[in-house]
Parts: C-alpha cells; structure tokens; sequence
C-alpha cells in the first residue's frame, strides 16, 4: 500500500491577542495610515453594532444579527479586495460591506424591514445579504465565471459561517470552482456556533479549511481575530484568482461574542466561561496595542476615531428613522421588469385597500 | 426553410441567440461534447466552444445557483436540468434567488436566466424521469413558467424567454421532442410570452391545455368535430403568469370549460384556471368547469404510465361529460 494524496493545512497569525507580531508583517502594514484606516473601520463597525442591537431592543429595528467579534474577519476581506471585486456576503458582514461603500442606513433599512437597504450605494455589483446558508457561494462562482468568460481582472468573494460548510451548496460551489480554475475566495468565518450548534457537532473535520482539499483547491486557517493575517490570505488569494490560477478556501478562526440574532438567547447553550475566555481574544484590543506600541495611537486619536463614529452611526440612525415606508407598490414593481396584466389589476387593489394615492 | 422538430427548434434557438448576442451561456451536465441527452445543444460546443458551451460538474443546485451569479453580472446563461426528477435541488435557488433577486434589490440586479427542463411521462424512462411538476413552479412569484407545444412556439418561446429580463422556468414536453416536423424559419423572431395561444376556433367549448397535451387535445376536437362538436383549442404557453383575459373571453364565447393536464389534478395549473374563470366568468358558464388530469398518484414506472397520462379518449369523455351536463 502506499499513500497516493496527503494534505497539510496552515495556520497563519501575524498579531497575537497582545499586540505582538508572531511573524514578519506584511508591507501593508508599514502603512500606518493602513493600519489606522482598518481599526477606525473596526471601531466603527462595534459602535454601529451596538447601537443596532439598542435599536432593536426599543423596538426600532427588527431582528438583527450581531457582528460582535468578526469585526477584523469582515473589515480584512473589504480590504483586501478591489471595488469592482464582487461580494457575496451573509448577513453579518457589516466591516467588509461599510469598507465597501455600503452606507450604515441602508444595512439599518434592510434589517427595518424595507428592501430598499440592498439597493445600497456600495458597488452596485455586489450581491445582498444572504440569509439561505451558503446558497451566497454558488453566487459567487457564477459571478466569477462571468468575469472569467469575459476576460476581465475581477474576483468574487463570497462569505459563509462554519455552519455553512456544512450545506451541499457549499461544496457544490468549491468542487465547481475548482473545476473551472474561478477567480473566487470562498471565506469561511468561523465563530464557533451555528445558533446554538458548536463546531464539533457541525463536523468531524479538524479545521474547516480542509474542506477545499476534496475539491483540490487550496484551503488556509488564519487567526480571524487578526486584521493583518485576514488581509494578507485573503490578498494572497485574490491576487492567485487574478492570476488564472483558481480559487482559495480561507477559514478565519474568531468568535461569535453576541448572541446569534437579537431573536437569540446564547445564555441557554453556552458557557460564560468560554465567552469571556474569548472576549480577551477579540481583535479590537490586539491592533491598538501594536499601534501605540509604535506610536501609531494614543488615547486621543482614539477618543477622537469613536467620536467621528458616533456621529455617523447617530447620522445613520436618524436618516433611517426619518425614511418614510416605501408605498404599497413597492411590492409590484420590482417582481419582474414589467408587470404582467393579472398582476396590474393585483396593484390597484393593493392601492386602493392602501387608501389611494400610489406614491 | 427549415423543416424541424420541437428539439431541433430548441437547438437552432440556442444557436441563433449564441451568435446575436455573445452574453448567452450554454450550460448543464452533459450538454457539451455530448451534446445533452436528448442533444437540444448539439453541435452548440463545436460551434462556439468549449467556454459559451460548458459541461458542468453533475449538481443541480449548482447549475442554477452559478446561473444566478452569472445573470446577476450580465450575463445571459441558459441552463439545462437534464431531467424534471433532477430539479428539485435547484429550487432554492430558483425560488430563493432567482426569483427574488429583483425585488430584494429594488432592481439594481436582475436575473435573466433560463432554466431548461425537459418534463412529463411516455417516453418508457426510467424512475424520476416523467413527472408534470410545472404548477409548483408556477405558484412562485417572480418566476415565468413557459412551455411550448410544438416546434414553432419552442422556438419562439425560448428566443422570447432568453431575452427576457427575468427568469424563466422552460419546461420542454420531452414526449413530444420527436413527435411532429414543422416549417420554422431562422429569423429570430421571438414569439411574445404571458400570453395563451388559440390553437384552433370553435363555438361549443373551451379546452385549455399545454406541453405534449396539444396533440392529445386537437386529435380529441378533430374527433369530436366529426360528430358536429365545436371545440375551442388554446395553449396556455406560459403558465404563469398567466393570460387570464384569453381564456375568459374564449369561456365567454363557449359557455363550457375543460382544463387538459398530465401533471396531477389536484392544485395543479387547471386548479388555478377553473377558479379564475370562475371568478370572472361564472355566469357565462353552461355547465361545471371540468378537468381531465393525471391521477394524484406518484407518477408509476413506465408499464402503467399509458394509464396515468390522459390519452385522446379521457379527453373525449371530459369533453363529452361537460357537453351533457
């Protein structure tokens, strides 16, 4: 007998929880203003999120899924990729779409209820939030394959949880992928829970990035709690997939610190002890730390960073509240490009039940 | 001009839409070098090669799901299901994506996709491979339902449906592929969907059908013509959404109506019709509204499928029944 396939998976880390490089950081990070970019986009995303939950709680928003915790996974996938890249997210990515142009009253719109939070300023390319687990991946190939059929320099990136590797569509997209050479990473953010359903119950597999070797593609753990790593794999990948070479499966380890939804009660599965074992880990605290270490930050950039995002969040917000629910035709005219004549007598029902006027 | 059957009208559709517009994508299991099973893309690879002409991995999701992410990005890409027994994966994608990607991004993406699926029993196949599950489809919102009955509207139709800007579901009756040549021009003329097609006038009454049931329905009304009975024949061509007006202004004429599907009975596309000319033509209406369907029975293997699909004479007796009530 002999061994005819064999497979090693890497863990990369470039920052520890503390602060302190593990490894040579990549030139992007002799940018200071780079680094102060990612953690004011980090900052922002934690005082949104926040302020969404607090929404939620007093009844102005609907449920809401948190982002607590995934801020260095989301803002180094928006980093790392171009603007006519194109995003497949889920439906917690907040700090890869903000990065992306996406505006905070729209992510706001789009959990409120009103689909007009996906038609968003951010490139007019990139997919919405996904709910369908891991349905987003197939999106993402097929995108790739267009640009791979057109001859154009762009990538796709999808992103899914560590419950949606264990979805067909998942797999169907990578092996796909595989087959066809697509310029797609396919993220995978692990955060250890699928609503109430940890990791080892989700798989056997001891990393998630394994999963790219059935479909003969590379696959690569990477602390996710770790901004720089983040941004270089996923860099790394995107330059690959430029290159013709194919797609890569990036698996970023972090943890989710908030309940799945604001509908959830994580308290009900899950011990303190492990959250608060993972919130000294979380990759805010981490970033700082290396930056003033070098002087790159203090406590007056910071004071001033969360001052600005407060004041773009309480902009947002209130741009929100103040947008009036779109008219009862909305439903109508955006089912097909034109409206079928069964459907037309449909809207005007619809109008008059509504009490009138239609816009 | 060219003399060709319902499949070869599918393939030089294909074709005649390849070489207008460079955005359409042929795409599915088998459908390169083979061809596809039933060869509706066949000589398509050859012809414009192996990147607008791809044999994908053997995963249905996967087909549908990489054709929403293609339509979304401007592409036009025309999938093939190899059989209706194989769709059923897809359907998140078509019922959770495909079919809502326009509403849930007000229009800043669209989804001009069309999924090919040929559908329904007699051809002796195997299991999973004769089902009718077109009204399934057709209860979605947001997805069009096409099903042409002969050459010249497979033709038409799936130039129409791969323009459209939306999805498009196109069930090919595969019983009648071979069936029948017609004289169809290449001209790329599309014919228009969402709306029925009379198939034949008459005075005494209406009979709705679609798919391979045309041939049973008009050898049924060429019968009863002979015994002095006036049907009225219409294809419904697009299932949904549907041409309510054609059906109700035909029912207004006949006075009776009778709804011609192999799918099974209950819920099922004549369901709808019956309640829609009910609701807007009852007191036009002489005697009940009748249906001539399949059984709500699985589908059998092939040795009783003759049994299940409603041939010329059950459609002759709903005819009759209605006549005498």
């Amino acid at each position: 007998m002999e061994t005819i396939a064999d497979f090693e998976i890497q863990h990369s880390q470039f920052l520890d929880p503390q602060g302190e490089p593990q490894d040579t950081l990549p030139a992007f990070a002799e940018d200071a203003d780079s680094l102060r970019a990612m953690y004011a986009s980090m900052l922002l995303a934690r005082i949104f999120d926040t302020k969404a939950v607090n929404l939620q709680r007093t009844g102005k928003l609907g449920t809401y899924a948190s982002c607590l915790g995934h801020e260095a996974s989301h803002v180094g996938i928006g980093a790392a990729m171009r603007p006519e890249d194109c995003l497949a997210p889920s439906y917690r990515e907040y700090g890869a779409m903000l990065w992306r142009g996406v505006q905070m009253h729209e992510i706001l719109l789009y959990w409120g209820g009103d689909e007009r939070g996906s038609d968003f300023a951010g490139p007019r390319h990139d997919f919405p939030f996904c709910v369908p687990i891991a349905t987003q991946c197939l999106h993402a190939a097929g995108a790739a394959m267009a640009y791979q059929l057109r001859g154009e320099p762009r990538c796709a990136v999808s992103i899914n949880g560590d419950g949606g590797t264990s979805e067909g569509a998942f797999y169907e997209a990578l092996n796909m992928a595989g087959a066809k050479k697509l310029p797609v990473v396919f993220m995978v953010i692990n955060n250890k829970w699928a609503i109430s359903v940890p990791l080892e119950l989700q798989t056997a597999s001891r990393t998630l990035a394994q999963k790219a070797v059935a479909a003969g593609i590379p696959g690569i753990q990477v602390d996710g709690n770790d901004v720089i790593a983040v941004r270089h794999w996923v860099e790394r990948a995107l330059e690959r997939a430029r290159r013709g070479e194919g797609p890569t499966l990036i698996e970023t380890l972090t943890y989710r610190l908030s309940d799945h939804t604001t509908a959830d009660d994580a308290s009900r599965y899950r011990p303190r002890e492990e959250v608060e074992t993972a919130r000294k880990l979380e990759p805010l605290i981490r970033l700082r730390r290396y930056m003033e270490t070098r002087g790159l930050w203090n406590d007056e950039r910071e004071q001033a960073c969360r001052a600005e995002a407060i004041e773009a969040v309480d902009r947002a917000v209130e741009r929100y509240i103040n947008t009036p629910r779109a008219p009862v035709t909305a439903m109508f005219d955006y089912l097909f490009a034109n409206l079928p004549p069964g459907l037309v007598a449909q809207r005007e029902r619809a109008v008059r039940r509504a009490g009138g006027g239609a816009h | 001009m060219a003399t060709v059957t319902l499949i070869e009208a599918v393939t030089m559709a294909l074709a005649h839409e390849m070489a207008r517009d460079e955005r359409v994508i042929v795409l599915g299991e088998d459908v390169g070098v083979n061809g596809g099973v039933f060869r509706a893309t066949a000589g398509l690879q050859q012809r414009f090669g192996a990147e607008r002409v791809q044999d994908t991995p053997l995963a249905e999701a996967m087909i549908a799901g990489v054709s929403v992410g293609m339509a979304a990005q401007g592409m036009r890409p025309v999938a093939e299901i190899q059989f209706e027994g194989f769709v059923f994966p897809a359907v998140d994608q078509i019922v959770n994506h495909a079919a809502r990607l326009r509403t849930r991004t007000r229009g800043r993406l669209q989804c001009p996709m069309v999924l090919r699926v040929p559908y329904g029993g007699g051809i002796h196949a195997p299991e999973h491979h004769s089902d009718s599950p077109e009204a399934m489809f057709a209860h979605m919102p947001g997805i069009r339902v096409v099903i042409p009955s002969s050459p010249a509207r497979a033709y038409g139709l799936l130039l129409a449906a791969i323009r459209d800007p939306d999805p498009v579901i196109f069930f090919e009756p595969k019983r009648i592929y071979r069936l029948q040549k017609q004289e169809v021009p290449d001209t790329g003329e599309a014919l228009p969907l969402d709306v029925c097609y009379t198939l034949r006038e008459g005075d005494d009454v209406t009979v709705v059908t679609w798919g391979a049931m045309t041939y049973e329905t008009l050898k049924a009304a060429d019968q009863l013509a002979g015994e002095g009975v006036s049907c009225e024949v219409i294809d419904v061509a697009t299932l949904s959404p549907l041409d309510a007006e054609t059906l109700i202004e035909s029912v207004e004429k006949t006075g009776r109506l009778v709804i011609v599907h192999e799918a099974p009975q209950s819920f099922g596309g004549g369901a709808e019709i019956a309640a829609v000319v009910a609701e807007h033509a009852l007191y036009s209406l002489r005697t009940p509204i009748r249906r001539v369907a399949g059984y709500d029975t699985i589908m059998p293997l092939f040795r009783l499928e003759s049994e299940y699909m409603p041939g010329v004479a059950r459609v002759i007796e709903g005819i009759r029944e209605t006549l005498e009530d």
